[in-house]
This record gives C-alpha cells, structure tokens and sequence, in this order.
C-alpha cells in the first residue's frame, strides 16, 4: 500500500476539514461562508452520518435488527458531559498553564470522546451478549426496551438534569465532527472489507450456514455490536458538546426509527447508502419549511407522505446494497444495469445476486 | 448513470450555492421598515397545543400594535417556526430566524427544556430572547439576552405552599408530579419545601407522564395516605382526567394546581369533579377589569375560544417587547436588550410586570378556586419586596386584596437544587457559558 | 387489603385494553412477520372515530347503552376499513421485498396519521363524551368498581372469545391459520392470501378500535398521539407474551397491566420509585426474553437447514 498517498489524502482530508470550518465559523473564509443555519444542518447532518453508518454495520451488515440506537447515542452524550462538567475543571486548570487553553480543551474533549464511546461500546456489550441470542423481532423490541429504560434511568438523575436538560461545554466544531466521521466511515468500511465483515455478512445471509462452517457467529454478533454501540456513542459525544445542551427529549425512540429510516431508505448493507440516507432524513424536514404560510403545518405531514413515497418507488433503498463510488460507475458505464457483480476498489463484497426476498424467506423460516 | 452523477453534483452545488453568503454584521436588520419578530415552539408535537395557543397570542399582540400605527410607525412581522418540541430542533429554528431571517429579537419556547437548547443562540448572536412561559430558574441564567414575563417555579410553587398551609390550615399534602417536565418538577420541589417550612408533611409523591391516561394507580395509593391536599403541578390536559378519576376514587381532598391547569379544554375534561379544586394562576379570565375583559373578547371574536394562561402569556410577551422597541428607539440586539430588562410596571394582561435582576417577572400571583366552570377569586399573593398596592389587585368577589399577606414565598435566584442540577457550568450568571 | 384488590382492579383494566390492541400486533405478525407500527395509531383513530360519531348522530347529549353500542362497533367497521386501506396501499407491494422495508413503511403510515391528525385536529385533548353514566360499585372496604371498568372487562372478554371462535371454528379462520403456517403452500393450497391478510389487518384493526373506544369511557381525554405509548406497550405484551400466539397476547397484555399498576402502587416499598414506570413493562420483557426467547407462550421452532 503506498504509504505515501495515504499520508497526502489524510493532509488533504484534514485541509478540506479546516476550510470547511472556516466557512462555518461565524466570521467564514475570507468574508465568505454558510450562512448559520445551513452550518448547523451540515453539522446535524454529519452527526447522522456517523449514526447511519455504524447503525448500518449491526442492521444493513450483519442482519440483527437493533432499534435501540437512540439510547447508546444517550449514554456517550451524558457520560462524556457528565465527566467534562464534574472533572474537567480541574484539568483544564492543571493542563491550561503548561499547553493553554485550546490545547487543553482539545485534549480535554479527546478524553471526553474516548470515555463517552467506551462507555457506551462497554454498555452495548452488557446488553449486547444476553440479547443477541435473541432473534430478528425479539432482539429488536430488547433494544427499543433497552433505549427507554436508559432514558428513563436518566431522567431520574438529578446530577444530568434530570427533565430539565444538562448544560455542556460545546467543545465540538466542524473539525471533530467531520473528522470523526471520516474516521467513522472508514472504520466500517475496513471492518467490512476484511475477514470479519465477510463472517458479518454469511451472519446476514444465512446464520445456521456460518455457524456450520466454523463461524463463532455469537462472538461476531457481539463485537459487531460493541463496536456500532461505541460509534453511537461517538455520535452522542459530538452532538452533546456540539449542542451544548442535553435534554432525554432528544433520545426518544423516535430518534432510534429515524436511524433505522436513514438507512433503510439509503440501502441496507450500503456504506454510502447510509450517508445518502443520512443526508435525505436531515435535509428534507428542512428544505419543508420553505412550505407557504398557512401550508407550513402539513411540513411533516408531507414529510412522512414522502418518506411513504420513496420507500413504495424504491423498496430496496435509493443505492441497493451496491455502493456509490467511482468504480461503480465505471463498471456502470461497461455493463447494463442488474448485472453488477462486485469487487474492485470502491464497492463492498456482498452478494448481490441473491434477491431480497431470498434472504426474507430465510429469516421467515428462522421465525416460525 | 452519469446523467445521476450530473444532476447529483447540480444538486449539491446549488444547495452549497444556496447556503452561502457574504457574512455580514450583526443580524439586526434595519433601522426603518419592517421589525421582524422571531416566534419559535411546537406547532406540529406532543405540546402543540401549547406552542399553537402562545402563537395565536403572538400573534394578536402584534396585529392589535400594526393596527394602532406599529412601533415609531414601524410595523411588526412575525416569523414563526416549528421545533416541533425537541430541544434539538429549537436550537436548530433559532439559528435559522436569527441568521436567515435577521429577527431582531425571539420569542418562545413554552417548555423550559426547549429555551435552555435553543438560548444559547440567541445570547451568543446578541439577540434578545423574552420567553413567554418558561418558568424554569435555569432559563434566565443563560444570559443577559434572556427574559420572561411569566413568574419561576419557586414563586409558583410557594405560593400554592402558603395557600396550603395558611388558608385551607392543611398539615398533609400528596403530590403527583409529571416526571418528564421540569415545570411540574420545578414546582414539586418548591411547594414540598415551603409546604415543610410551614409545618406540613408530604405523605406521598407519585408521578405520571404527559400522554398518561389511567391515573387510577397512583390515586389508589394516595388515596391509602389520606391527605389534606393533593398537589397537581400539570398540565389541564391531564389534570383533568386525573381530578375525574380521584373523585371516581372517592377522594375527597381538594387538588391544587398551578397556571398549567388553566384552559376552556379542563372543564370539558374534568367537569364538575374540579369544583372545590385551587388554582395559581398570573390572573383570572373572569376579573371584570376593563383590560382583561377586552383582551379576552378580543382573543374570542378572533379564534373563537376563551384564551388559556399561554396564550395571555405569548400576547403580554409580545407586548413587552414592543414597549422595550419603542422605549430603545432602536431594534440594535445590545439597546434592546437593556430596554427589556429594564421593563418596569409594565401593566399587561397577566399582571403588571418588571424584571428583576434575574430578567424574571415579578408579579403577584392569584389563587383561584375553581366552581361550576367558573375561576373565583380567593387571594393574591406577592413575591417578596413586593407590597400590595392599594387597587391594582385583581379582585373578582369580594376578598380584600389588602388582607391578604405580603409574605414571602422562597427567594427566587437562591433557590436551590434545580438551578444547580440543571445548568451547572452555566451556573455563573452573566457571562454567556459557551466556552467555544 | 381494600387497597391491593383496587390495584389489582385498576391493573386489570389497562391490561384489557393492552391485550385488545396486542391482539392486532400478534395477529398481523403472525401471518406477515411484520411488526405493524402503525396498529397504535389505528387504536387512536378507532377512538376519534367514536368521537366525532358521538357528537354527529347526538349521543352525546347523556348516557345511552344504545348510542354506545352504536359508536363502538361503527368506529370497529371504520377502523377495520382504515386497516385495510393502509394494507392495501403501504404495504402489499413492497410484500416480495426485505422485511425491514415494510417496517419502515409502517413507521411511515404510523407519523403520517399522526402528523395529519395533529395537523387538522391540534394535539390539545379532547373530552369523549360520556355515552355510560358513571356509577361506581362498592366490592368491599375502598374497593370499587366502575362500570366503564366492567364494561371494559365484558366487552374485551367478549370480544376475544368472538375471536377465538373466528379463527379456530371458521373457514376464514381455517385459513389465516394456514397462512401464518407457511404463505406460499396455503397459496398453493388454493387459499386466496390477499384476501386473507386484508381480512386479518380489519379484525387486528376492529380489536383496536374496540380498545380505543372502550378506554374513552373509561378516561375521556383523547389526542391524536395517544396511540404512541399505549401502541408500544401493548406490543411490548404481544412480544411478551410470544408473538403470534393469540392467548399469549391476552396473558401479555394483562402481565404489563398489572404489572405497572403495582410498581405504582407498591414500587416504593422495595425500591423502585413510580416514576420507573414506564421502564417496568421493557425490563419485565426483557428478564422474560433472557429465560425463554420466543416469549411466555410463544413455541421455540427447531430449525432446520
């Protein structure tokens, strides 16, 4: 692997980041930039990114219907704030005389990141391991259980806020967020491409199948899990101090189905579907509230009839499981359409060939 | 296929064309032409009917000013947005109404939790925020920028204490509390230790959520308790189911409430089991003073029911901003804010108002019982520093207002625990606790 | 003593109307495997329905068992057509396509009734009008009962027995049980499934609306998002009680009845303060899941490659 053309992307990557940011902050890139609101779309939006995606490698990936991400998305967003509002004004006192106050902030945030993920990583592994046993439905409706009790468990902490809501620094800017998510994709991406994405994906195809072909299809499960749980919970972290506020109203499940939307609209199993799905969910209750005067109140009314729409036209999702990227179009361009067989760079590994409703009637036996 | 990529990368360019601009000064707009008035709450959730009545009053203040000329000949244009009750998406409509639309000032939100997510904004912009009904301490705290015109839980819930304790000579007192609203919560706290200074004991709490519909549980077992009085800090929607099923109960003891109680829709809800029931409330929609007999006319002849507490609320707020605009001169975030929070005995429909120190309203509140459909005047009671004065009271029967005490409820800005829990990096009080 | 049977009373009466509206889950689950997110709001609709029937054909002037009768088996029949409506159109076409497509389409159908209701109707609650007058019998001590709570009890026994007999005495029922059996050999058996599964969504539907109905006599606040939490409860007991097993839907839905009630009623005493309410029916169901994975009544199927 050219080490050096990995090193430049990553500068590139971390230059583009920063002029981004500029563009977003208040006094933009020379004289120009987002206007405010469109800056804190994009931020929600790359903050669904991360959500989207690592949802995807549990539930487009593996195949285990979780609908509890909303919870996971909670513990990192309390936890971290719970650490930088009761202990990091002793940090930052301490680091704040040797490397100043942005340096410590930016460790102090780090720190934050770290311990919300693994918290919320060490959490997906408590309920992960006694309820992943549990099949398709089942394990759904534990997770959805398992994100409530979690909200309601907060709202009796009177140290968070309780009903009121919690104040946070906002550490986060477009620089940790869309660095993060990069990094969030990235993750997925190498997880899927490697010998534990594969054992993920023969999970999804056909569980008892792996499981006979010498695959700890349990341990799988968990790690895959673990690991969507701890991007969750990245998630949460970056929204808390991006928002500077929490409030449980924000973790309701409706928050978990939006998610789940997100890349079921996109496409399941699609690393980019996810981040389209993501863009689709946060733009267009948005791009709504242009509706006219009195109209304005039907703005989620026809928010749902569209989302009703685009899953009746495009039932497999806007990409399929395929992926979006330059090789696809490549190929895209040589063969018809339907015969796409995958591999090369930009696309990820999953049988395509196989319809939908083969892998549906696998589970359908699995159920009864 | 390149066709999708073509249009793929129209799309994105023109949304990024869409979302740029020139970044200019302060959003204050201009001095001459329109003043535009940011209005942000839940028109489409769970608490829309909140949001939906503090509009319609929003809105009628600000027709009732256009229509007597405006402000210096200025006229008022309200912006409204949904945040569809998440505190998310508060922040993310009071970012839009300040930087795209160049409100110059904000009104809103009704629930606490959803002002603190979006105050932030407006105090960083240098916009200034006057929430109608927020009545959370942490609210204000955010910063300078941020008023109310509403009084804070501790008032509320002191008050409701006193009347427990001095009036009705209760020595018990139950209390169901909705868990996930800091507004009921906030008064929970202030009653129960007002309620235990006086002497009273709480012998029970229950809770319930917003969206409950069988209370009965939780009744059964404060009925076990056998209290003086059952302490309701809700909102009408479920108070008064929950007044219907204790009396199914059999449940004898009176239940007080706060301003929450206060909507046409709780008779409709709870009928006659309310009769006998106490209300605090900012006024009564059957004081016969000329001003809220025209207001509450006015708010028929225009929508077609009685005007609730918020809808009073959203109408005084706008009008107390439309006096700090005319008294700045300006609509420049920094004037105006020093011109709202040096509102001084400003008389509005829910009471006369000033700002204290703390951005909050000030204004007595009054106890009302509740009869046959009908809010009867019992007391008014006054913050502390407070003294009653002479006639101003709202007397509806014949109570003299004079007669009633000017005690003390708990000191507002000390009070403890909420404040404390709910922002505390926020917790120094003026400068903006965004450390970005 | 007096206290614990008006707990258990109390528990008893949410738990009938959780177990009406599971009902519907349990049934569309067993023959689609799908998890209808929409069926709360079917059970608020079902109540609105009763609502403004009330008012249009002048029952709600005063007590009547024959207005009563009259608006909740009309608000059945417009529920059961509102059911099939949503099957027919959300979700029979994307039938040959990934489960998980249809749920999201249910998700869809579920925020587009709620968001229309909200927007034409306002989410203030409204009273029901009260169609039976509200007498209350002295059992012994404190303990009473209502009648809008023996009518709840009758009508949901009633209607579950109605439904017992459909499924295992009928031929439509012969026939929905051999569709959740297995889709495509009743298909080959010559069983018209369409027809089947729409007739399914209207009996699920009718069972809701019947709740619906039923807890606006019993509390006369309705607002067009009641159907979320109640919705949720109630499959949580579909689940509980193991998904697609009709009885198991019932014991599901009493269980989180009185389970609930009692954590209200007696939670303070070991522990758990009232406000873990809402938590209890989740962890009941998990710590349920955790001993037997397919639910209470629910059978573990070998599998087979």
């Amino acid at each position: 692997m050219p080490t050096l053309k990995r090193v430049l992307s990553t500068i590139a990557i971390i230059i583009v980041l920063y002029l981004v940011n500029a563009f977003m902050s208040k006094e933009g890139l020379f004289g120009f930039g987002f206007g405010a609101y469109p800056a804190d779309v994009l931020m929600t939006l790359t903050i669904n990114i991360i959500l989207a995606v690592s949802l995807n490698l549990i539930t487009g990936f593996t195949g285990q219907f979780s609908i509890g991400h909303a919870g996971f998305m909670a513990i990192g967003a309390y936890s971290s704030a719970y650490l930088v509002v009761y202990h990091a004004q002793f940090w930052e006192r301490s680091l704040a005389g040797t490397v100043g106050f942005t340096v410590a902030h930016a460790l102090i945030f780090l720190i934050a990141i770290a311990f919300g993920s693994l918290i919320a990583g060490f959490a997906g592994l408590l309920v992960g391991i006694p309820s992943l046993r549990l099949r398709g439905d089942y394990l759904a409706i534990v997770t959805l259980g398992f994100a409530e009790i979690i909200r309601i468990v907060i709202l009796n902490i009177d140290k968070v806020g309780g009903a009121t809501g919690f104040s946070v620094p906002g550490y986060s800017n477009f620089i940790w967020v869309g660095g993060f998510a990069i990094i969030s994709i990235v993750i997925v991406h190498n997880i899927v491409h490697s010998d534990i994405g594969r054992a993920l994906v023969s999970i999804r195809e056909d569980e008892l199948a792996a499981e006979a072909m010498g695959i700890n299809t349990t341990r799988y499960k968990v790690l895959a899990f673990v690991i969507s749980s701890a991007l969750a919970g990245l998630a949460g972290v970056l929204f808390g101090h991006y928002r500077s506020f929490l409030s449980t109203n924000d973790f309701q499940f409706i928050r978990s189905f939006e998610i789940i939307i997100m890349i079921v609209l996109g496409g399941l199993g699609s690393l980019t579907g996810a981040v389209l799905g993501a863009v689709v969910i946060t733009i267009m209750p948005e791009l709504l509230r242009q509706l006219p005067g009195d109209f304005s109140r039907y703005r989620l009314v026809v928010y749902s009839a569209m989302l009703i729409i685009i899953i009746l036209t495009r039932p497999q999702g806007i990409l399929g499981t395929r992926e979006f990227g330059l090789s696809w179009l490549k190929r895209a361009r040589k063969r018809p359409e339907g015969d796409q067989v995958v591999g090369g760079t930009g696309g990820v590994s999953i049988a395509e060939q196989e319809p939908p409703s083969a892998i549906d009637e696998k589970k359908d036996r699995e159920n009864r | 296929m390149k066709r999708t990529l073509l249009s793929l990368l129209l799309i994105s360019s023109l949304l990024f064309a869409f979302a740029c601009e020139r970044k200019g000064g302060p959003g204050a707009g201009g001095q001459t032409g329109e003043i535009v008035v940011g209005y942000y709450g839940d028109l489409t959730g769970r608490t829309s009917n909140f949001g939906q009545s503090t509009k319609r009053g929003v809105e009628m203040a600000a027709d009732e000013i256009n229509k007597a000329g405006g402000i210096n000949g200025r006229q008022i244009k309200i912006l409204s947005e949904d945040d569809e009750g998440r505190p998310e998406k508060a922040a993310t409509v009071v970012t839009k109404l300040i930087n795209q639309d160049r409100v110059v000032a904000l009104l809103g939100e009704v629930a606490s939790g959803n002002t603190l997510a979006a105050a932030p904004k407006a105090q960083a912009a240098n916009v200034p925020m006057i929430s109608p009904s927020s009545t959370n301490p942490a609210v204000t705290q955010v910063g300078d920028y941020i008023s109310r015109v509403c009084f804070i839980d501790p008032f509320q819930g002191a008050v409701m204490a006193q009347f427990a304790a001095n009036t009705l000579h209760a020595k018990t007192a139950a209390i169901m509390l909705d868990f996930n609203s800091p507004y009921s919560r906030g008064l929970t706290e202030f009653f129960e230790a007002s309620f235990k200074k006086l002497g009273g004991t709480i012998v029970d709490k229950q809770s319930y959520t917003q969206g409950d519909r069988d209370y009965k549980g939780q009744l059964t077992k404060i009925r076990s308790e056998n209290p003086d009085v059952i302490y309701v800090p809700g909102y009408y929607g479920e108070v008064g189911v929950i007044s219907k099923q204790a009396k199914q109960l059999d449940i004898k003891a009176p239940m007080l409430g706060g301003d929450g109680w206060d909507s046409t829709q709780l008779w409709d809800l709870g009928g006659d089991s309310l009769n006998g029931d106490f209300i605090s409330n900012h006024y009564s929609v059957d004081d016969p003073s000329p001003a809220i007999q025209k207001f509450v006319a006015d708010y028929k002849a225009r929508n077609g029911e009685v005007p609730d507490a918020l809808a009073a609320l959203g109408y005084d707020a706008m009008k107390v901003l439309a006096d700090a605009i005319s008294r700045a001169g300006t609509t420049e975030g920094p004037q105006l804010k020093d011109a709202i929070n040096a509102t001084k005995d400003f008389k509005g429909v829910t009471g006369t108002i000033s700002l204290d120190k703390d951005r909050n309203a000030v204004k007595p509140a009054v106890v009302l019982k509740l009869q046959d459909k009908k809010y009867i005047y019992q007391e008014t009671i006054y913050p502390e520093g407070m003294t009653a004065p002479a006639q101003a009271a709202p007397a509806t029967s014949g109570t003299s207002p004079a007669a009633a005490p000017a005690s003390s409820p708990a000191k507002a800005g000390t009070a403890s625990s909420p404040a404390k829990a709910a922002a505390a990096p926020a917790k120094t009080e003026k400068s903006s606790p965004s450390p970005k | 003593m007096d206290t614990f049977v008006q707990q258990l009373i109390n528990g008893l009466t949410i738990g009938a109307i959780y177990a009406l509206i599971a009902l519907g889950y349990t049934m569309v689950y067993g023959i689609l495997r799908l998890i209808n997110f929409a069926h709360g709001d079917i059970y608020m609709v079902g109540a609105f329905v009763g609502y403004f029937l009330a008012f249009e054909l002048g029952f709600a002037t005063g007590p009547s068992l024959l207005g009563l009768s009259v608006v909740l088996v009309a608000s059945m029949i417009a529920a059961a057509l509102v059911g099939m409506a949503i099957e027919r159109f959300a979700y029979r076409p994307l039938r040959k396509y990934a489960r998980m497509t249809t749920l999201i389409a249910a998700i869809g159908v579920s925020l587009l009734i709620e968001n229309l209701f909200v927007a034409k109707l306002g989410a203030a609650p409204r009273a029901f009008p009260q169609l039976l007058s509200e007498k209350s019998y002295t059992l012994f001590g404190n303990a009473a009962i209502s009648k809008s709570q023996i009518l709840i009890f009758a009508v949901s026994v009633a209607l579950m027995l109605l439904l017992q007999w459909i499924i295992f005495k009928t031929k439509v029922g012969t026939a929905m049980r051999a569709v959740s059996f297995n889709l495509n050999s009743a298909k080959l058996m010559g069983i018209n499934t369409d027809f089947i599964i729409s007739f399914t969504f209207a009996l699920g539907s009718a069972l809701a609306a019947a709740g619906g109905v039923l807890t606006a006599q019993y509390n006369p606040q309705i607002d067009p998002l009641m159907g979320i939490l109640t919705g949720l409860k109630a499959f949580v007991a579909a689940v509980l009680g193991g998904i697609g097993n009709i009885p198991g839907a019932v014991l599901g839905g009493l269980l989180i009845g009185i389970a609930e009630t009692f954590v209200v009623g007696y939670g303070q005493n070991v522990g758990i303060p009232s406000t873990f309410r809402d938590a209890v029916a989740f962890a009941i169901l998990i710590l349920v899941l955790l001993v037997r994975p397919s639910g209470l009544l629910g059978s573990t199927v070998q599998e087979k490659v």
